[in-house]
């Protein structure tokens, strides 16, 4: 069983980011403590096609009345689960959620002007196949205004959660759009340091895997930390 | 010349936000959409060992319990198995050995039924005490916090753990012990997570 490589902290958001308001009384202060990875980091749940339906991948359907659909331009958002080492990261669990056209979430606590879509969920769920690849379909989520500055807007985003196979792979993200003019002015977004990170998050629009005259594509490809290959003897589980 | 080597970068993090429910536990955000959600059973029907409730809250740098926190569990069974076909050894039919929680809204308290882990393997044929871990994503996170809950009454074996003795600050090693009290005859640990101050939890780079 083999370790996965250390994680490159500042690539990653610093836990305290100022423009990041509610980050300032939830970031700790000390610095995390290294650990070699044991049993306990490596390893990470399994899930399997029982636990979920094929329906659940797509949100143009799995929330709506019989014969009505979802409010908004309806998308394909597709990629593949890869791992530092180039290589696709098979049957992992990626789960989604966003607000529907309007920028409005199907959530108690979102008191949003923007209407509620009685056809919209806007949460999703699939496994990727033995390449790594995933598809959802669903509408692309309105921009929303939240309360950070007196004025801050969030581009629009899907939120994305993905496994791997270990629990140090865990992650939580935010896939954004081409083009957007919101990604540049979003605390958020800027709480990641190095634009070429910023980048990784942006779908990019995909014209050859649209379906004409039905939706339109973006391809997302999310990378997972790699595993290190065995080089010296690996006496992680001591035997 | 040099060139650039093969790898990727990782995907950034970015924080789970203030309606995570609706992606990992819609029925809290207030509908229902799946044929079941997933991470409300840690142990299944058929574990063995010890039967035990594990409950806390998050705390911030003001003092006030963090509403929004979604919190997810992983941990061995009993004989310190992990369910994962990388690792020899069988676990029960149905032991998943990985569950999520939400804090409550109103109260910030979250709770979550499973059995008492066993002893695992640590590197070079230590052993780790029992131990469960945990990572915490919320607004405000913007990359999710890995941490460990031990156990009170397993002083002896927390006092030779690996990752315990690992943390310099001894008096910081308390803030990984769960308290343990009995509650109608079952046992209930106590695991409070403090994000900052004095007593700020001990959270790992793993
Ligand atoms: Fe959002």
């Amino acid at each position: 069983m083999d370790e996965f490589y250390a994680r490159d902290r500042r690539w990653h958001p610093p836990a305290r980011h100022p423009d990041y308001k509610t980050s300032v009384t939830r970031s700790p202060n000390y610095a995390a403590i290294s650990l070699d990875q044991t049993v306990s980091e490596i390893t990470g749940p399994v899930f399997g096609h029982t636990d979920i339906d094929a329906i659940d991948n797509d949100l143009l359907s799995n929330f709506t009345r019989p014969g009505e659909h979802p409010v908004g331009e309806r998308i394909i958002v597709h990629g593949r689960v890869l791992d530092e080492n180039a290589r696709p990261v098979p049957n992992t669990l990626v789960e989604i959620w966003q607000a529907n056209a309007s920028g409005r979430y199907r959530h108690k606590k979102d008191s949003y002007l923007g209407a509620l879509d009685p056809n919209f969920g806007g949460c999703g769920r699939t496994m990727t196949d033995d390449q790594g690849y995933y598809f959802f379909r669903t509408v692309k989520p309105g921009a929303y205004p939240w309360r950070n500055w007196v004025n801050d807007w969030r581009p629009a985003h899907i939120h994305v959660s993905v496994f791997g196979s270990g629990f140090t792979q865990r992650l939580i993200t935010q896939m954004y759009f081409e083009g957007d003019p919101l990604i540049a002015k979003c605390p958020i977004v800027a709480t990641i340091p190095d634009p070429a990170a910023v980048d990784l998050l942006i779908a990019r629009l995909d014209m050859n895997a649209t379906v004409p005259l039905d939706s339109i594509a973006y391809r997302f490809d999310i990378v997972l930390r790699g595993r290190r290959s065995t080089l010296f003897e690996n006496r992680l589980e001591g035997n | 010349m040099t060139g650039k080597l093969p790898y990727l970068k990782e995907t950034p993090s970015q924080t789970a936000g203030p309606y995570v429910h609706i992606g990992l536990a819609p029925g809290a955000a207030g509908f229902e959409i799946y044929r079941s959600e997933l991470g409300w059973d840690i142990a299944g029907p058929n574990a063995k060992g010890e039967r035990i409730r594990v409950e806390g809250i998050v705390i911030d740098g003001t003092g006030s319990p963090v509403k929004d926190v979604l919190l997810e569990a992983w941990q061995a069974n009993a004989a310190g198995v992990y369910a994962h076909p990388e690792v020899a050894g069988a676990v029960e039919e149905g032991f998943r050995g990985w569950g999520r929680v939400i804090t409550d809204f109103a109260t910030g308290e979250w709770g979550f039924d499973t059995v008492k882990p066993g002893a695992a393997p640590g590197r070079n044929g230590q052993v780790q005490a029992p131990h469960i871990n945990l990572w915490i994503v919320a607004r405000g996170i913007n990359l999710g916090l890995h941490t460990r809950l031990y156990f009170e009454d397993e002083a002896e074996a927390n006092a030779t753990d690996p990752v315990l003795n690992l943390i310099e600050w001894e008096r910081r090693r308390a803030t990984l012990i769960a308290k343990r009290t009995l509650r109608d005859g079952k046992p209930v640990y106590r695991f409070d997570i403090r994000l900052q101050d004095g007593d700020e939890t001990v959270f790992f780079d793993i």
